[in-house]
């Protein structure tokens, strides 16, 4: 018994190092995708991040809920305010972000979750509309409405301003000294994403993380067995708030600004599809929909004709004409058509997402050594039935 | 056996850490390169030189993007020596030679702002991340613009924008590395009073709907001050969100309103939007307090005559270029641009042409790409032959300054395109303003060297 104990427990370790190992080596992975460049870079740490805790609540709980991008915007907000009036320093912005959209998420969710199913999703999606509109014009004097929050040369800064710390012109969030833009700040949310999924990774594997699928599983008999469900609910609709949070403050500190925009509810919308489209409940799975998406929108939008006639130089002149014409509705601004068909194809034929496939192929060629190699959700209700 | 494989575990784990901190310092090493090996950022290393053009390619001013976008190829064109030469038969002074930027042939990336700062930010850093763009123009919006301009202060290349219309961008937030040809608010409130006050008289109240953003804010606040100055009253002045689409619920309360002026603050599918819901709701054919009532839109473009239709009939507004001006730039641009797509260009495909063309003749001028050398030769900078008239890149706010127009709805249009009455040719003198008066700072150039 003890053998295995030890081995579920270096495996998950395993699981941790090739995780972070494949993160930290992004850029160049990245390069040979055409992602090999900083922002793209960490908009997959922070979109993934924010996936990751999106699905400690959809995953584990099935709660859909259409609202989490109200706590990326107020932990966008709540970082460049701690920019603009204490420190340029990352840490503190990163803990009142944390904090605010944690006391945030137990406001909404404690109205939210009185619902469940589809009366849970509107509420949720409700709110934050209603965030996004306060954002928008009512709280203008905060938020500085659709022009975004931008930090100034001439902002109070009390701490920086205490410690003798000059303000820069174009002032930009730093760790003790060191700039978080460009490929520092990239490694900076690398490895939050990292201390993130490891944390949702213990959340899987611990006794709440059960209790959060027998939620999903079936609510009525948890109940009858003694459980009160709706902490457990709280809780985990405040965690994925915080990570949401967290996500808004790198956000905001990569590029110190916040938007409105953030918070609309396609935004909200976005990080379902993320989650969906990776493979909902498994822990990869939304890291690789967030990945996805971003690159889609970063890379196909920027796809154009010219680029495209390179592409299919190598063949006759007619060809390429005709192959252009063909392609270019789906790249350029007809991105999003791209993505619609990626979702509906995987939807259709994979309905466990990018990680289903990904383990149908394993199973494919890895065959005979399947009882090694288990799959996560087998394990999970695996684990469960113990 | 189970001896061997815990001792198997183990040396994977240690092969882990020792490939995990090689794999990091092997990541780590392109920063390293990325920040020092540049004189400047971007700097061209090859036979060519890369622009980025970020316009919104999906929103409420897509139209406009669809076409700054075409101007921009024919711009870069034109810059390598293709096609008809465009404005560089008339540009003047000019060092232009026909054979891309100081001999590197020119190239260019493209990006969808999507009207909203994040993914303008997102795609202008893409481009010179990525593509190692020297510099980035684009616009629609203004709020859009002001956020790419100081994220290209930040990063060290230059922005170029093309059509935004608040103060605020060579204003409050006008920085060192920003540029504008497009005129302003207070250029357009400043030329259009004059007209209003011999059109309508001294005895007006107007009500605004007001695009509630930067751009919004700005016209609603400089018509305001210049009707105010001419002795109108105003009613109110209501924000609507960017992109509504229904203006119907705006629209109502000003029939009560006691106004007899409407002006409308959008632009772009919200501009026809709204002015086709103002006509349909009868507003025009109304009379309040004994006058007919009036309908301004401050802002005009062509783009957005032709979606109103009927409606944009005999109302007033300002434009900062219109294809039908009779000068040689004017004509020679709308020769080359209808030569290439089939109709001709709008305000918006003029001015970031205009703004292409002035990038890479500073850099002729400047003898390189480093961004401080291209400031200094853009500031100041005294041009012709394109399309305005004399024209000054004023040196302290990077805003040019040349003659405004104020046009008329056309009543009786002889094609589809001609829309647009030019009413008065504004001179420069007249809407010029103190280098002070819009406040701001324009910081200082950041090629980190």
């Amino acid at each position: 018994m003890k053998i295995i104990e030890l081995s579920t427990s270096k495996r998950d370790l395993l699981i941790l190092v090739v995780f972070s190992v494949i993160v930290l080596i992004a850029p160049l992975w990245g390069s040979l995708i055409g992602a090999g460049y900083p922002d793209l870079l960490q908009k997959f740490a922070i979109f993934g991040l924010f996936a990751v805790g999106y699905n400690i609540l959809f995953g584990l709980t099935g709660y859909l809920s259409f609202g989490h991008a109200a706590f990326l915007g107020v932990g966008s907000y709540v970082a460049v305010w701690s920019f603009k009036l204490f420190t340029m320093n990352a840490l503190p912005a990163i803990a009142f972000s944390i904090v605010f959209s944690g006391i945030f998420a137990l406001a909404i969710g404690f109205l939210c979750l009185r619902r469940t199913g589809i009366y849970f999703s509107i509420l949720t999606l409700a709110f934050a509309q209603m965030s996004y509109k306060l954002a928008y014009s009512v709280l203008t004097p905060i938020t500085n409405g659709e022009t975004g929050l931008f930090v100034l040369k001439d902002d109070p800064r009390v701490i920086d301003g205490a410690l003798g710390i000059a303000s820069a012109e174009n002032p930009l969030a730093s760790l003790f000294g060191i700039t978080l833009n460009g490929y520092e700040g990239f490694y900076f949310c690398a490895v939050v994403l990292i201390l993130g999924f490891w944390l949702s990774m213990k959340i899987f594997r611990s006794p709440f993380g059960m209790k959060l699928v027998a939620i999903k599983t079936n609510q009525t008999r948890m109940e009858y067995t003694g459980f009160n469900h709706r902490p457990y609910l709280l809780a985990a609709f405040v965690i994925s708030g915080m990570y949401a949070g967290l996500a808004g403050a790198l956000l905001a500190v990569v590029d110190p600004t916040a938007g409105a925009e953030r918070m609309v509810w396609t935004a909200s919308g976005e990080v379902v599809l993320m989650t969906i489209l990776g493979g909902l409940g498994t822990m990869f799975g939304p890291l690789i929909g967030a990945a996805t998406i971003k690159y889609m929108e970063n890379i196909f939008s920027g796809i154009n004709d010219t680029l495209l006639g390179t592409w299919f130089d190598f063949l006759p002149q007619a060809l390429t004409d005709l192959l252009v014409t063909i392609v270019s509705p789906f790249v350029g601004s007809g991105w999003h058509l791209t993505l619609g068909l990626t979702f509906m194809m995987i939807m259709i034929f994979l309905p466990g997402g990018m990680v289903e496939g990904a383990q149908k192929i394993k199973a494919k060629f890895f065959n005979k050594n399947n009882t090694t190699e288990k799959l996560e959700s087998e394990q999970l209700e695996k684990d469960g039935a113990a | 056996m189970s001896n061997d494989s815990k001792k198997l575990t183990e040396l994977s784990r240690r092969g882990f850490l020792k490939s995990t901190a090689a794999a990091a310092s092997v990541a780590a090493a392109p920063a390293m390169f990325v920040s020092n090996a540049n004189a400047y950022v971007n700097a061209p290393k090859g036979k060519s030189v890369t622009l980025g053009f970020n316009v919104p390619q999906s929103g409420a001013y897509a139209d406009e993007g669809a076409d700054e976008l075409r101007a921009y190829k024919l711009a870069v064109k034109h810059l390598n020596g293709e096609g008809d030469g465009g404005l560089m038969n008339t540009m003047k002074p000019m060092s232009l030679k026909g054979n891309g930027i100081l001999g590197k042939k020119v190239e260019f990336a493209t990006g969808d702002t999507q009207t909203k700062s994040d993914a303008a930010r997102a795609s202008a850093k893409r481009m010179i991340e990525k593509d190692n763009a020297v510099m980035i123009s684009g616009g629609s919006s203004s709020g859009v613009a002001i956020a790419v301009q100081s994220l290209c202060q930040e990063a060290g290349v230059i922005f170029m924008a093309g059509l935004t219309h608040s103060n605020d961008t060579t204003g409050k937030d006008k920085r060192k590395h920003g540029f504008r040809h497009f005129f302003n608010t207070d250029m357009s409130g400043s030329a259009l009073g004059p007209v209003l006050e011999s059109e309508f008289g001294k005895e007006r109240t107007a009500y605004h709907l007001t695009a509630d953003y930067t751009w919004g804010w700005s016209q609603e606040g400089s018509i305001k001050n210049t009707t105010e100055g001419i002795g109108w009253q105003t009613a109110k002045a209501v924000r609507t969100p960017l992109g509504a689409g229904d203006f119907s619920q705006y629209i109502t309360p000003v029939l009560n309103s006691g106004a007899d002026v409407l002006v409308l603050n959008h632009y772009g599918k919200d501009m026809v939007n709204s002015l086709t819901q103002a006509v349909q709701f009868g507003l025009r054919d109304k009379n309040v307090n004994g006058k007919d009532f009036q309908i301004v839109v401050p802002l005009f473009s062509r783009l957005m005559a032709q979606g109103a239709g009927e409606n944009i009939k005999g109302i007033y507004g300002t434009t900062n270029w219109n294809w039908s001006l009779k000068d040689a730039g004017s004509q020679a641009f709308v020769k080359s641009f209808g030569a290439e797509y089939g109709f001709p260009p709008s305000q918006a495909a003029h001015t970031c042409y205009v703004q292409t063309l002035l990038y890479a003749n500073a850099c002729e001028l400047a003898g390189t790409f480093d961004p401080c050398a291209v400031i200094a030769a853009l500031e100041g900078f005294k041009f012709d032959g394109m399309g305005n008239g004399p024209t000054e890149y004023r040196a302290e706010d990077h805003q040019c300054f040349k003659d405004v127009l104020v046009v008329q709805g056309n009543d009786n249009p002889s094609s589809q395109f001609d829309l647009l009455n030019v009413v008065q040719e504004v001179p420069r003198s007249q809407v010029e303003y103190s280098t002070t008066h819009l406040g701001g700072e324009l910081g200082s150039c950041n090629n980190k060297a």
